[in-house]
């Protein structure tokens, strides 16, 4: 065979005469075109989709945002750096995705929440959370809410003391720590108004406050299909049909599912913590699933569990489940028999 | 209106615009010409000349015995110079007859023997079918399956539809929908023909829908032979047979079937034009419309173009490369494939040249799970987890999880945000698990 060969390759090619210029063209496997959406475009849209809520953040919270949002952007991308030159890689930062890290660790936690402790959240959050399994697309975890489970089992009380906004009716002159709208309804049994529900006039987290500024980026990463439009959809409609039926089981203990969608950080989580691409499933029936079992998981939690938010660990758990939805959501192939 | 279509798929830019307007021109005939001696899906055919022999314009030069094979025909006259393995267009050395025609040849590509048109339908079906088989038809669409195979299904498969692409998917080609805008008289008869040789009653064209003026002339003749003319959605691949069927008519074509299995035959509105000629006037298949086309080439065409001509000779024709040019492609730039030397020929899969300078390099990131790839498979498969599998060789893994299904229209690599070769790799996949099936057999 070998000698077939060397025979071809050896025989004068009389093509060689026939070639005028030789002209150097680049060859490659088809596709030859190919999308204009990048990585570092998807994670950059994420960022331009959350300016509307870290904008209601400074609004509502005054200097101590910034202060919380840079401090995490910094903190986030220097480890990002770091772990690159660690693992001896090409330096991350401009693919977007540590920035987007930090800011959602930023918009989760309290405003008056110690800066040394969030810059310890945001480096256990890149470190541990993504570069420890990989770094950008290997994590099993949402980067920042692991950096947030991480501070919630590290600083309790100083994660789940709240103040009021600035703007806020209910503010006081002292700033005294207050409850969020879940935490006094959970433990108090007192209503806030659906308007600051909306607004965001509330205590809460820092981002996680304003409803239509959540809603309004959230809206821009599905229009521009940077994000799967079945899990935020899938996770506040399976939130209103649980949180529903308690509700009509019995409306004096349990909040109605209005309540539910608007307070905590339900909507900003559906919209930027569970849709995040790495940690959910590819497959739209996956999609549906993840979705509907964070929803559950949620009510569960926020009806049953010893704390009054538990998106977080509602995710987190759902988080772990992909791999087994990924397997078990196979799509039928084209003209597989049922 | 909603159109009909398939389920996913892209829509990736068109690029129609150099060359859907412009009219079909006839290429004169080349000096010399290298014709392989397989252009088609099956046995390679042996030569039935010499060096020194003196051959004729459709003179049989190349055939075999197997059933899965079409013959190859001399395209211009001239004598045989050498039969040697040249560099052919899809990337391999093949072995081609090489014919040089004489100096003062004044032969011209519109001297086809047309007086003798007859009046087909009084020919029985086995005339017919070897009327294009003897033509060496095969589909002109880019696989190049003989055509007479299809035209003869197993008894046990009825065949009751016949559908017509004229879909033309791929970006930047427009050959299917020049012939469309310009001979569908012809298009209409040689479907006629393969509807007389199927003997099915249903016909159907797949237009898409960015080609009105196409669907416009399509339209006006489709009554006149009792066929159906159905726009449908421009989106990629719509010309696959298995979207084109389900859009059609519905049906799906079961895994690792053929579109016989749901009583369908899909050809390409070429191959209707190349089955016409070679009922009608007995010409066999030496010409076939190519798109010369994209932002490398000065002056794109639509161009018959004698099959064995050389890649070189017809880009200068149409004024040559621009300097910037980085890349030709044999066919559309989703399916086709990449020419690093401009001497190959033109071979009767070839339904264009495009010439770009657009190509940049992208490094390829990890997957990061957006699912852009399993929403744009046509075939529901998962492009990421298929590509990871043959990445890592788990071949049995890859098989179980449908490899096989692919049918390579190269949409995940497409929209992949990470850039990583997805289609590339299932295609490595695929092979290896072909080459483990038949190990197996043996």
């Amino acid at each position: 065979m070998n000698d077939v060969q060397k025979k071809i390759d050896e025989k004068p090619d009389p093509r060689k005469k026939l070639i005028q210029p030789e002209k150097i063209l680049i060859i490659n496997s088809s596709p030859h075109l190919h999308t204009s959406k990048s990585v570092p475009k998807i994670m950059w849209s994420v960022i331009v989709a959350l300016i509307p809520a870290m904008a209601m953040s400074i609004y509502y919270f005054g200097l101590p945002a910034v202060w919380m949002i840079s401090t995490c952007l910094i903190t986030a991308n220097g480890t990002e750096i770091v772990m690159n030159y660690m693992k001896g890689e090409k330096i991350t930062i401009s693919d977007g995705s540590a920035i987007i890290t930090g800011i959602l660790l930023a918009l989760t936690l309290p405003p008056s929440f110690s800066l040394t402790s969030a810059a310890l959240g945001s480096i256990v959050a890149i470190s541990l959370g993504k570069h420890i399994f990989g770094g950008l697309g290997y994590n099993i975890f949402n980067p920042a809410l692991l950096g947030r489970a991480f501070l919630q089992a590290s600083f309790p009380v100083a994660m789940t003391t709240w103040s009021y906004p600035i703007t806020s009716k209910y503010s006081t002159v002292d700033g005294v720590s207050t409850a969020t709208p879940l935490g006094s309804f959970k433990f108090e049994k007192i209503f806030t108004e659906y308007s600051d529900l909306l607004t965001g006039n509330i205590g809460g987290s820092l981002g996680e406050t304003s409803a239509i500024a959540i809603l309004i980026g959230g809206i821009s990463l599905l229009v521009l299909r940077n994000a799967d439009w079945r899990i935020p959809l899938s996770l506040v409609s399976s939130v209103f049909i649980f949180g529903g039926i308690f509700w009509l089981i019995n409306p004096n203990q349990y909040p109605d599912p209005l309540f539910h969608l608007l307070s905590g950080g339900l909507l900003f989580a559906a919209f930027f913590m569970a849709t995040d691409m790495v940690t959910s499933p590819i497959t739209p029936k996956g999609g549906w699933i993840f979705g509907i079992g964070i929803g559950l998981l949620v009510v569960i939690i926020r009806l049953f569990g010893g704390l009054p938010e538990g998106v977080m660990y509602s995710i987190l758990l759902m988080n772990g489940v992909t791999p087994l939805i990924n397997r078990y959501t196979r799509p039928r192939i084209f003209g597989e028999s049922k | 209106m909603k159109l009909p279509t398939f389920k996913s798929g892209i829509h990736p830019e068109e690029f129609k615009y150099f060359t859907e307007s412009l009219a079909i021109e006839i290429l004169p005939l080349p000096k010399e010409v290298f014709i392989p001696l397989q252009q088609h899906i099956g046995a390679p055919c042996k030569p039935l000349v010499e060096v020194g022999d003196v051959v004729k314009v459709g003179q049989v030069i190349g055939s075999t015995e197997a059933y899965v094979s079409s013959p190859v025909h001399a395209t211009i006259s001239g004598s045989v110079k050498d039969i040697e393995r040249y560099l052919s267009p899809i990337g391999i050395r093949a072995e081609m007859i090489h014919i040089v025609s004489p100096e003062e040849s004044d032969e011209s590509p519109e001297s086809e023997k047309t007086n003798n048109k007859i009046d087909w339908t009084s020919l029985t079906v086995v005339e017919l079918k070897n009327r294009i088989k003897n033509a060496g038809i095969v589909g002109l669409g880019g696989a190049a399956f003989p055509t007479h195979v299809k035209l003869n299904p197993p008894e046990n498969k009825p065949i009751d539809t016949l559908i017509i692409n004229g879909c033309e998917c791929e970006p930047f080609l427009t050959a299917d929908h020049r012939t469309m805008s310009e001979m569908p008289e012809k298009i209409f008869i040689g479907m006629s023909i393969i509807m007389k040789v199927l003997g099915v009653k249903n016909g159907h064209v797949g237009i898409e829908s960015n080609k009105p003026d196409a669907i416009n002339s399509m339209q006006k003749l489709a009554n006149d032979y009792d066929v159906g003319v159905v726009t449908v959605k421009t989106k990629y691949p719509q010309g696959a047979e298995k979207m084109l069927i389900k859009a059609i008519n519905g049906r799906k074509v079961p895994t690792g079937g053929l579109p016989m299995d749901v009583g369908v035959v899909v050809h390409n509105v070429g191959t209707a034009v190349a089955v016409a000629d070679a009922v009608l006037s007995e010409k066999p298949l030496t010409q076939r419309v190519v798109t010369i086309t994209g932002n490398g080439i000065k002056e794109p065409k639509n161009l018959m173009v004698t099959i064995g001509t050389r890649f070189s000779d017809v880009l200068e024709f149409c004024g040559g490369l621009i300097d910037e040019t980085v890349q030709v492609i044999m066919g559309g730039p989703m399916m086709g494939i990449a020419q690093y030397d401009l001497s190959v020929p033109v071979i009767k899969a070839t339904s264009g040249i495009v010439c770009t300078t657009d190509y940049k390099q992208v490094e390829p990131m990890a997957c990061i799970g957006c699912g852009s790839c399993v929403n744009s498979c046509p075939m529901f498969l998962m492009p990421t987890r298929l590509a990871r599998l043959s990445y890592i060789r788990y071949w049995s893994d890859a098989d179980k999880m449908g490899i096989m299904n692919c049918i390579e229209c190269g949409s995940c690599a497409f929209v992949c945000p990470s850039a990583i070769p997805l289609v590339q790799w299932i295609r490595v996949g695929k092979r290896k698990v072909y080459e483990i099936q038949c190990d197996l057999v043996v």
